[in-house]
């Protein structure tokens, strides 16, 4: 492979999805550098969860280009198993496997998915569940957890893929208030260790906190971005700051 | 067919039971649907009731309606034994070849889809007893492979006509079953790259056992109560055996007790799978 860690590390080029009439992106381009995090954030319905799952190849694109390690994503013949051991994505609803314990959630893909050694995967899912601060969890059904702690569960297993870059998508969206800090403590953790993380947010806070880079997308195109600072102190578009003066 | 219904919004309970008019509440929904020991003991009266009108119509020196339904149980409870032998293999034949038939259903290969959606609908929609009939004309009276020859008894020609709308029923609870687990798991199980396959027989499946249990112990019982229309075609279980003691016996007051006698075997078979897939119901029951 010809990518090395100087060119971007997820480079999205003017993509176009529609779901029948519906054009969910028109043309969004934009690069991510390997231990960069980004934050998209916009109004429902703008297109944010589907430029995630397309990044992922969970949703099949159009038009446009997605470059993953300089891997294109929708290539017909891309290995996607090796594309999805470098993207890890968090869901909002968890979408954890409601059968499994939480320790099994969070072994099952390495085992059965990459194969590898049983003793090593329990004791590196041990270690996973001990960083998302869940000891003593490990037996639990994740009926038996609050959202806040089976979405933390959940950021462990896409974990122990191992993945170079992480999707979030809207991961605090379901939860309490109160739970809603635990996982983004989790999350701003993870962004101190250097893991790219591509954030799909309404948590304006933390979003100006933990982005480099913050993109603002309205009806399937990006309309304003910028660092942090720049952004929420003067944005240009007025939809963007009519966005942001209903959000802050 | 599965991705159809994709979505983000976590999926909405049943509304609490507060609508003044428009339906039943749910207690009195469940009250109305359940199998209480009442039943049992408005069936038993009936029976006792059923002897007791026989009694009183029964000639001078002939024995009594009691003795006589003793003295014919042996034969009966042979002829039971076959019917819960036929029900337990048509079930298991059923349940093997619909599972297959329900995961066809939801095949991405259309053909397959289509034929196991047809073969799913033809099975579910005929009567029993015409399926019943077309085995027991269409199969041979033995299997002829290589040297050995496998008879093929009546009772077995029946049991396979009796697992074919079994099959179909268990062939719609595995779709029905797949089809309810949320979207959202298909989609984090692709996400951390298990296959398809994967998908299916390690995070979907599991779910599906727990939904489709109760439904399943139901069918099985509709089964089980549906086993004497082998009768028909002549396989010796208790119906028959019902109608041939009330033929050599040849006293018209017998006729009542005895049906119900028979019925009441059924019953008692029947109650304690109705009252545990009530009780599995609950415990799976949304909250």
């Amino acid at each position: 492979m010809s990518w090395t860690p100087k060119e971007p590390i997820v480079s999205v080029r003017d993509v176009h999805k529609r779901f029948g009439a519906v054009e969910v992106l028109k043309g969004v381009s934009f690069d991510v550098m390997k231990g960069e995090v980004i934050c998209i954030i916009g109004p429902s319905g703008s297109g944010k969860s589907t430029l995630l799952r397309c990044i992922n190849a969970l949703v099949p694109i159009e038009q446009g280009s997605i470059l993953v390690e300089g891997q294109e994503v929708h290539d017909p013949a891309l290995d996607k198993l090796a594309l999805r051991r470098k993207v890890g994505m968090v869901f909002q609803q968890y979408n954890l496997f409601p059968h499994k314990t939480a320790l099994q959630n969070v072994m099952m893909a390495p085992l059965h998915v990459l194969k590898q050694d049983k003793a090593e995967v329990e004791a590196r899912a041990r270690r996973l569940i001990k960083k998302v601060r869940l000891e003593g969890k490990e037996d639990a059904y994740p009926g038996e957890l609050s959202g806040g702690q089976q979405q933390r569960v959940a950021i462990a297993r896409s974990l122990a893929m191992s993945p170079d870059v992480m999707l979030f998508d809207e991961v605090t969206a379901a939860l309490d208030p109160e739970t809603v800090k635990e996982v983004l403590v989790t999350i701003r953790e993870l962004a101190a260790e250097g893991m790219t993380c591509l954030l799909v947010t309404h948590e304006m806070g933390f979003a100006r906190e933990l982005a480099d880079h913050i993109y603002f997308t309205d009806r399937g195109v990006i309309v304003e971005h910028g660092p942090p600072a720049e952004f929420f102190a003067n944005a240009k578009d007025p939809r963007t700051r009519q966005f942001l003066s209903q959000i802050l | 067919m599965i991705r159809q219904s994709r979505t983000d919004l976590p999926v909405l309970g049943p509304l609490p039971p507060v609508l003044s008019y428009g339906g039943l509440s749910s207690a009195a929904r469940r009250e109305g649907l359940q199998l209480r020991p009442i039943h049992g003991a408005v069936l038993f009266l009936g029976l006792v009731l059923a002897c007791g009108v026989a009694e009183a119509q029964t000639e001078p020196g002939q024995p009594g309606i009691v003795a006589t339904i003793l003295k014919w149980t042996p034969l009966l409870a042979s002829g039971f034994a076959l019917n819960i032998a036929i029900s337990f293999i048509a079930m298991a034949i059923g349940t093997a070849a619909g599972f297959l038939l329900g995961i066809g259903q939801i095949s991405l290969v259309k053909p397959l889809r289509k034929s196991a959606w047809f073969v799913t609908q033809f099975f579910r929609n005929s009567p029993w007893l015409v399926l019943l009939f077309y085995c027991m004309l269409l199969l041979p009276f033995e299997i002829v492979v290589g040297r050995t020859v496998i008879p093929l008894p009546d009772w077995i020609k029946a049991t396979i006509g009796l697992a074919l709308p079994v099959m179909a029923n268990v062939s719609e609870l595995v779709r029905g079953a797949i089809q309810s687990i949320p979207y959202g798991q298909w989609e984090s199980a692709e996400s951390l790259a298990f296959t398809r396959r994967q998908t299916l027989w390690m995070i979907i499946l599991p779910q599906c056992i727990r939904r489709m249990t109760p439904p399943w112990m139901n069918l099985y019982a509709i089964l089980t109560v549906a086993t004497p229309l082998a009768s028909i075609v002549g396989v010796n279980e208790a119906m028959t055996l019902t109608q041939d003691a009330l033929a050599a016996e040849g006293r018209n007051e017998l006729l009542v007790p005895m049906y119900f006698y028979l019925l009441a075997w059924f019953f008692i078979y029947c109650y304690p799978i109705a009252r545990a897939t009530q009780a599995l119901e609950r415990r799976t029951a949304v909250k």
